[in-house]
């Protein structure tokens, strides 16, 4: 995985596998604290106290097409190498919830990547699931969420492919708008 | 092109298109559209199925093909990652191996627009694994 971008598509592809109807992402950049976060929670169907202990076991995967899984422990070992952790929570019928928080300025830190452009991505080759996004830069925030899309676009699917690509612009112009420092 | 900010200027935005394009009702009817299915599970993406993605989205738009693109999980083909599942209507799905940003548009031009059979093609399975 070149970056957390790709990490983030695999994860929200567990919570698609749980059969989850509502996938909350959130990603946050704080400089002053140093801190980078990420979180995935859905409403799936939740796992065992026993399954999320062996989530970092590569050997284990509820999937019966191959014997490994390597999405979370990938992702933690990133996580790890970089000061950071991964925790996951989890309660069957209810929904998981996958955090990780990396030192923001650690050398073997992964890129961001191109986030906007993964959330888009998802929403649109998912139209039948909900999807909530929350950005925040230093403390200021973006969210967008697919109900506020849905009702915008009406008749328009979410995975009209020109559509996709206004919702991507729209996410990036906000978020590199938190990113400018107000003239004192 | 003034940039799209907020959800008002999405809306306004949409219904410039709308008058422009005629977009078609896709949701509606999904049996009717190509579907492209691309593997995006820890193999694929790892394997670039994300930029293969990009790519297909936009040769799709470009070109106004009738398809629809979402995503699968690993369908078991790890080791020919990228793959892509491109099903036509009224047709068996044929899967496509080592799709790269080329490969993809080989695949649009030759399999979607003139029904060409191309390389890479994975052999239809008929058992569980």
């Amino acid at each position: 995985m070149n970056d957390l971008a790709l990490h983030l598509l695999d994860i929200v592809q567990n919570s698609l596998s749980a059969g989850a109807s509502l996938i909350t992402i959130i990603v946050d950049e704080d400089l002053i604290k140093n801190k980078l976060s990420m979180a995935v929670k859905d409403n799936g169907r939740g796992m065992t106290q026993e399954q999320v202990k062996k989530l970092s076991d590569p050997f284990f995967t509820s999937r019966t097409t191959r014997r490994v899984g390597l999405g979370v422990p990938l992702f933690r070992q990133t996580a790890e190498q970089s000061g950071g952790s991964l925790e996951v929570t989890s309660e069957p019928g209810k929904g998981t919830l996958l955090s990780v928080h990396f030192q923001y300025d650690h050398l073997d830190r992964p890129p961001l990547g191109d986030i906007p452009n993964a959330v888009v991505l998802m929403m649109s080759a998912n139209p039948h699931v909900d999807f909530e996004y929350k950005y925040s830069y230093n403390g200021k925030s973006y969210e967008i969420d697919t109900f506020q899309l849905k009702e915008v676009l009406g008749d328009t699917p979410l995975s009209d492919l020109h559509v996709m690509g206004m919702i991507e612009e729209m996410i990036k112009t906000n978020q590199s708008d938190l990113k400018v420092c107000p003239i004192q | 092109m003034t940039k799209i900010k907020s959800l008002d200027e999405l809306r306004q935005k949409k219904q410039q298109l709308e008058q422009s394009l005629e977009i078609r009702e896709k949701s509606d009817h999904p049996e009717s559209m190509i579907q492209i299915k691309v593997a995006m599970a820890t193999c694929g993406i790892a394997a670039g199925a994300r930029t293969v993605m990009n790519a297909l989205v936009e040769k799709i738009r470009n070109e106004k093909i009738p398809a629809v693109v979402t995503q699968t999980g690993c369908m078991g083909y790890c080791y020919a990652e990228p793959t892509i599942e491109v099903k036509k209507p009224g047709q068996d799905p044929v899967v496509f191996s080592y799709v790269d940003v080329k490969k993809a548009e080989e695949i649009i031009d030759k399999y979607i627009r003139n029904n060409e059979l191309i390389d890479g093609i994975l052999p239809a399975n008929y058992q569980t694994i």
